[in-house]
């Protein structure tokens, strides 16, 4: 099977599984502006993408994904790291031409894997998940998976959270800023004209997608303090 | 009576002491036919002495009898003396040199039709192997195996794409007249007749320049991207010694493109198996089976091994030995051992002289400089050539005090514009190579040794702009200012002559086959065909006209009575024995253990060649050269030191083997300008030139192509002839003032 | 006029391709700064002989930039600091008085040292042999302005025809990728009415060609196309993705 066996069909599924995470970013990127807009708005999607059958789906879809991209990531590093032999430079330098994040797309990866994760745990599994083992019948707190609202703002009044959040988009910044341009290079669609082009779009969509989630950490942990001092 | 006893001992040893001169006079030459004539006559004359003696003894006259032994005596010595002299006397003929009949135009043709092929089936069945893999052995190589030939391809590079035909830079001629402007097959035929200054053969040039349309179309077919005009049709620019634009270019990397094409297609056979490709192998030996070459002796350049190779036919394509002179526009492995070794064999090596002086290079600037640099000759299509007019202005440029830029126009002088108004700064390369030395060597030298020539743009800027100027040279001027540290958009170049290609090489008839069956030699390896002085843009025709479209026809006229012998053993005796001496002079190298290193003593010869065997020739410097190359050769064997061993990859072994063939190609090189006594194209003898300071011509003398033929070690080589008649054109002074 | 320096060069040597290799320094002293940086090897390689030691193996063959032989990867980066010229180009008037250069060989899974700084670079003409070419025998061919190209293709061709083969683009990628030097002659053959005939076929060809030969994946980083000497593009790149899928999705 070529997608598994050539470069090019491996690095084909990587961007096509990126462009598809990247799309799922601005969806949720959009939908998390809503909470600072309008709250109540906010809630009611989160009630919208609940446990139904397409959220559920899109869920699972969106699971293949991120898995895929992952595996992917990790066998063609692994592939990478083996054509590059056993013996090292002793001295590299950095092309002027060439982004950092270019060559840390598996650290950068991985940090956002480790977001990813904590995310899961702060958002999914108490929110969809509890859901979906309400609606089984399990007797838990529903009560965050519809006020999305009330949590946000309870979680992020910790710095903690926020700074580890912030830390995370950091990363996915710099995943996107190469991420993007680099996918659509891939799939055959640069050149030199586009070349630049394509480059400052990724910066700008890049820093739209993760101004639009910081926007919501930042907001919420200066309402906190905002409401801390009113308090 | 003890009186006639002492006549008859006398006489005896007399006979005897004869016999022993003829024997050792002929020994070496007894296979000629001629020659054994001559000793059957010499046995007759001796038979005749020795009556004669018989006779003494019984005639009471022994006055007599001494008298006719005396003249017997005189007489055996004439047959030996008509022996050696007979022999030198040998000359090529046309018929020899397998000229086919007809007129001009048709020569080519009425080969094609008449040679004998080889039909599809047997081809598979013969093995033909091909040394080098540039323009000529590239292209030859994928052109037999596509025709069915097995092919065995070497080169001593890590890949067939690294051979020197690589760094041609300007362009490849051709007389398609796509431009109009009155060309034709006549026309580039006559050009490269008199660029060669009338010392090449009609019959080859002819062909040459028929077939060189044939070039273009081939490799515009193989995907060479040559330039091309906005209605996307195929772009000319002008080079030296011709009057239209004819010259086929890719950017500044014409060779490169050239190359690339024909290793594509050597490539694509490789893939396919019809060519084995053995790439860091050098070959060392010919085999030669019974007066026919029928394989080779290489090492393998990594593992050190020395391997044997068995072909119906051994085709050379390994460029030229411009490296002689340690400093030269070649590439650093560039080297004629492959020529001597052939030439040791019995090949014919033809008109050694003849090395062509680039007139546009960068100068030399130091010591530890290694090579040369080209700046093309399609430079001289918008720069201008000059010196200062006043002596004190080159003084001045020389001590570094002014720069080219400051000095105005009405104190230049445009000397190539001045002298040869009709072709102005795009004469031919020799004339423009005098010209400078003829400058410099008259104190107007503009760089700090002395020994450089302003190349200026300021003119063809200000005309064309800066755009289109960097457009048709920017890769060139890059390579200038990465070189000199200085922006030639600014500061014109500064250049000077350097050697840059061998038009002599190895002998070979029209069918481009040597002196020895079944060995041929193609490309600028071979003497043929351009005389005396080659035209620029012209190397990559040659190259790719023998390997594409002359070599793969020819070869076939002389493999069709190979069909029926069948692949020969290389445990052989002849292989053993070829290998046998290669291993020796490897261990004799290996041995010596002296004190210097391959390249000091490589600089050294270089020197000696340039001084004397350089630009301008006198008797008296040749003569001075033959002695100090001797010396360098005895250096050499006694006091050379190569670290390592022999095993294994050993740089310094590789270079010492070259070196070695260097020495004696020096030796042949002022040997033959030494006989040459005129002028003529690159080889320029000061003892003959007009008043003005132009090649002057002995036409009368030396209207034929100097083959020299191994006669041993330290022996002088045999001078053969081949005379120069030429049929179809007038032949002038070359004249490009008006 | 003429400037020297004095340096320190920090080599690899490595006697064959199975040994292990180390680094040696050498103290070399009036380097000119007007010489090459393969002179400044050849003198240091003059000074090991004189002292009766193995001089340094490496690559270099016609010292004009073209022939691509040379390599080097000094001070970490291929062909040196210099842009858009190899090895031999690379003058010593790019180095400071003092410095210490480190000269390693390629390093590439798919390029083993030989010996020093020579590697075997074979894996590029296999790759060629698999379909870098334009299936055409000598003769028989149209005349050379029978189908004429768009000058802008001519010379894009030419420009991605300008690869040397020197595997620097390797060298300096971190995952040890070809895809450069395939896409060049990819694109050039591509770009011509003469080479789209069997376009589809080269692709597939040579990119497999290049994954059998254990060459890394593609991660578009563009170090490849910042160091090649001879500026060949990273949109070629993007070509040979777009020739390849297409000739794939066509199947």
């Amino acid at each position: 099977m070529w997608l598994k066996d050539s470069s090019i069909g491996r690095k084909l599924i990587m961007s096509i599984s990126g462009i598809a995470l990247i799309l799922f970013l601005l969806f949720h990127g959009t939908m998390n502006v809503v909470a600072i807009i309008s709250p109540d708005g906010y809630n009611m999607i989160c009630e919208f993408l609940g446990a139904n059958w397409y959220a559920l789906v899109g869920t699972i879809g969106l699971a293949v994904l991120v898995i895929v991209h992952i595996l992917y990531a990790f066998y063609l590093t692994l592939l990478n790291y083996r054509a590059r032999g056993f013996e090292r430079y002793a001295v590299t330098k950095k092309q002027a031409a060439v982004e950092w994040s270019s060559k840390n797309m598996l650290v950068l990866g991985i940090i956002v894997l480790l977001g990813i994760g904590l995310h899961l745990y702060n958002f999914w599994y108490k929110m969809q998940w509890v859901e979906l083992r309400h609606m089984m019948g399990a007797d838990v707190d529903v009560s965050k998976a519809t006020d999305g609202i009330g949590y946000i703002s309870e979680l992020f009044a910790n710095p903690v959270y926020s700074l580890i959040y912030l830390v995370w988009l950091c990363a996915l910044w710099f995943h996107l800023t190469h991420g993007f341009w680099s996918a659509l290079h891939t799939i055959g669609w640069n050149n030199d004209i586009w070349m630049k082009r394509l480059r400052v779009i990724s910066y700008i969509l890049a820093t739209l997608i993760v101004l639009m989630f910081a926007a919501v950490v930042i907001f919420y942990y200066g309402s906190s303090l905002a409401c801390g001092i009113a308090a | 009576m003890a009186k006639k006893q002492n006549i008859i001992d006398e006489a005896k040893e007399a006979i005897q002491k004869a016999a022993e001169t003829v024997t050792e006079t002929v020994k070496d030459v007894v296979e000629d036919e001629k020659t054994q004539k001559i000793v059957k006559q010499v046995k007759q004359t001796a038979e005749k002495v020795a009556d004669k003696v018989q006779e003494i003894i019984d005639a009471p006259e022994t006055k007599e009898a001494a008298d006719a032994l005396k003249d017997a005596a005189g007489k055996v010595a004439d047959a030996v003396k008509a022996a050696v002299s007979g022999k030198s006397e040998k000359i090529i003929t046309p018929k020899d040199a397998k000229i086919p009949e007809g007129p001009l135009a048709e020569k080519w043709t009425n080969y094609k039709a008449h040679q004998k092929l080889v039909n599809p089936a047997n081809k598979r069945r013969l093995d033909i192997i091909v040394v080098g893999t540039g323009l000529a052995g590239a292209s030859a190589a994928a052109s037999l195996a596509e025709m069915g030939f097995n092919v065995l391809n070497f080169c001593i590079q890590d890949s067939p794409r690294r051979a020197h035909s690589i760094a041609a830079q300007g362009g490849i001629n051709a007389a398609k007249n796509y431009q109009n402007d009155g060309d034709s097959v006549y026309r580039l035929f006559y050009d490269t007749i008199k660029g060669g200054d009338y010392r090449a053969r009609e019959a080859n040039v002819y062909r040459l320049a028929e077939v060189s349309n044939n070039i273009i179309d081939q490799c515009v077919a193989q995907g060479v991207p040559f330039a091309r005009d906005y209605g996307g049709l195929l772009d000319n620019r002008s080079f030296g010694g011709a009057q239209v634009s004819r010259t086929f270019y890719a950017k500044g990397q014409t060779g490169q493109q050239l190359l690339l094409g024909a290793y594509s297609a050597l490539s694509r056979q490789i893939g396919k198996g019809t060519v084995k490709m053995y790439s860091r192998y050098e070959m060392l030996d010919v085999v030669v089976i019974e007066g026919r070459a029928r394989g080779i002796i290489a090492r393998n350049l990594v593992t050190g091994r020395i391997e044997r190779f068995f072909g119906h036919a051994v085709v050379i394509g390994t460029g030229g030995y411009g490296n002689t002179f340690f400093l030269s526009t070649n590439a650093m492995a560039s080297n004629g051992s492959v020529a001597m070794q052939i030439y040791r064999k019995g090949a014919y090596f033809a008109n050694p002289a003849y090395a062509q002086i680039h007139p546009t290079c960068i100068p030399v600037h130091g010591d530890f400089q290694s090579k040369l640099t080209l700046m093309s000759e399609s430079l001289r299509n918008d720069g201008r050539i000059w010196v200062p007019k006043k002596l004190e202005d080159a003084k001045a440029l020389q001590a570094g005090k002014l720069k080219g830029r400051d000095i105005p126009e009405e104190d230049r002088d445009y000397y190539l514009e001045r002298r040869y108004p009709a072709f102005g700064n795009l004469v031919p390369r020799d004339v423009a190579s005098r010209a400078a030395k003829e400058r410099c060597d008259a104190g107007y030298g503009v760089n700090s040794t002395g020994l450089a020539v302003f190349l200026d743009f300021s003119d063809a800027i200000k005309r064309l702009g800066k755009d289109v100027v960097a457009a048709k040279y920017g890769n060139l001027f890059q390579m200038y200012e990465k070189i000199v540290d200085e922006n030639p958009y600014e500061d014109p170049m500064m250049i000077f002559p350097a050697i840059h290609y061998t038009m002599g090489g190895i002998w070979v008839d029209y069918e481009l086959q040597t002196s020895i069956k079944g060995l041929f030699c193609i490309g600028e390896a071979n003497f043929s065909d351009h005389g005396a002085n080659r035209l620029g843009a012209s190397a990559l025709m040659q190259g790719l006209a023998d390997g594409y479209f002359v070599l793969p026809y020819t070869i076939q006229n002389y493999l069709s009575d190979q069909i029926t012998v069948p692949r020969m053993s290389t445990d052989l005796k002849e292989f053993a024995d070829a290998e046998k001496a290669v291993e020796a002079k490897i261990s004799k190298l290996m041995g010596i253990q002296g004190k210097r290193s391959v390249d000091s003593i490589h600089r050294e010869l270089g020197l000696v060649m340039w001084d004397f065997v350089g630009m301008g020739r006198t008797a008296e410097g040749l003569k001075t050269a033959l002695v100090k190359i001797k010396e360098i050769k005895k250096e050499f064997w006694s006091n050379v030191y190569i670290p390592g061993t022999a095993e294994g990859l050993n740089v310094e072994l590789e270079k010492a083997l070259r070196l070695a063939d260097f020495i004696e190609i020096g030796e042949l090189m002022a040997r033959d300008a030494l006989n040459r006594e005129e002028s003529c194209g690159g080889h320029f003898r000061e003892e003959y030139q007009t008043p003005e300071g132009e090649a002057l011509r002995q036409d009368d003398k030396f209207s034929y192509v100097s083959c020299w033929k191994y006669q041993g070690e330290d022996q002088e080589p045999e001078l053969i002839k081949e005379p120069l008649d030429y049929e179809f054109v007038q032949r002038q002074t070359r004249n490009y003032k008006a | 006029m003429e400037k020297t320096i004095n340096i320190k060069v920090k080599v690899w040597r490595q006697a064959g391709p199975k040994a292990k290799g180390h680094f040696e320094t050498f103290e070399l002293n009036n380097i000119s700064t007007d010489s090459s940086f393969l002179e400044m090897i050849d003198v240091l390689n003059e000074k090991l002989i004189s002292e009766r030691r193995e001089p340094i193996a490496f690559d270099h063959d016609c010292r004009e930039g073209i022939c691509g032989m040379c390599s080097l990867y000094i001070n970490g980066h291929p062909h040196g600091p210099d842009d858009e010229i190899t090895t031999c180009q690379l003058h010593m008037r790019k180095f400071k008085d003092g410095e210490t250069i480190t000269i390693e060989p390629w390093r590439s899974a798919a390029f083993p040292v030989i010996k020093d700084l020579m590697v075997d670079r074979r894996a590029f003409d296999k790759i060629i042999q698999a379909g870098g070419f334009i299936s055409v025998n000598t003769g028989g061919v149209p005349d050379a302005n029978a189908i004429p190209i768009p000058k802008k293709n001519a010379d894009l061709a030419m420009d991605a025809a300008s690869c040397i083969g020197c595997g620097a683009c390797v060298a300096a990628c971190k995952n040890g990728s070809a895809m450069l030097f395939v896409s060049a002659k990819v694109s050039q053959l591509a770009l011509l009415p003469q080479g789209q005939v069997e376009a589809a076929r080269r692709a597939k060809a040579m990119v497999a060609k290049m994954d059998e030969l254990g060459f890394g994946n593609c991660t578009n980083t563009g170090a490849c196309a910042a160091e090649c000497p001879k500026g060949v593009k990273l949109s070629n790149i993007a070509r040979l993705n777009r020739e390849y899928l297409c000739a794939k999705l066509k199947d």
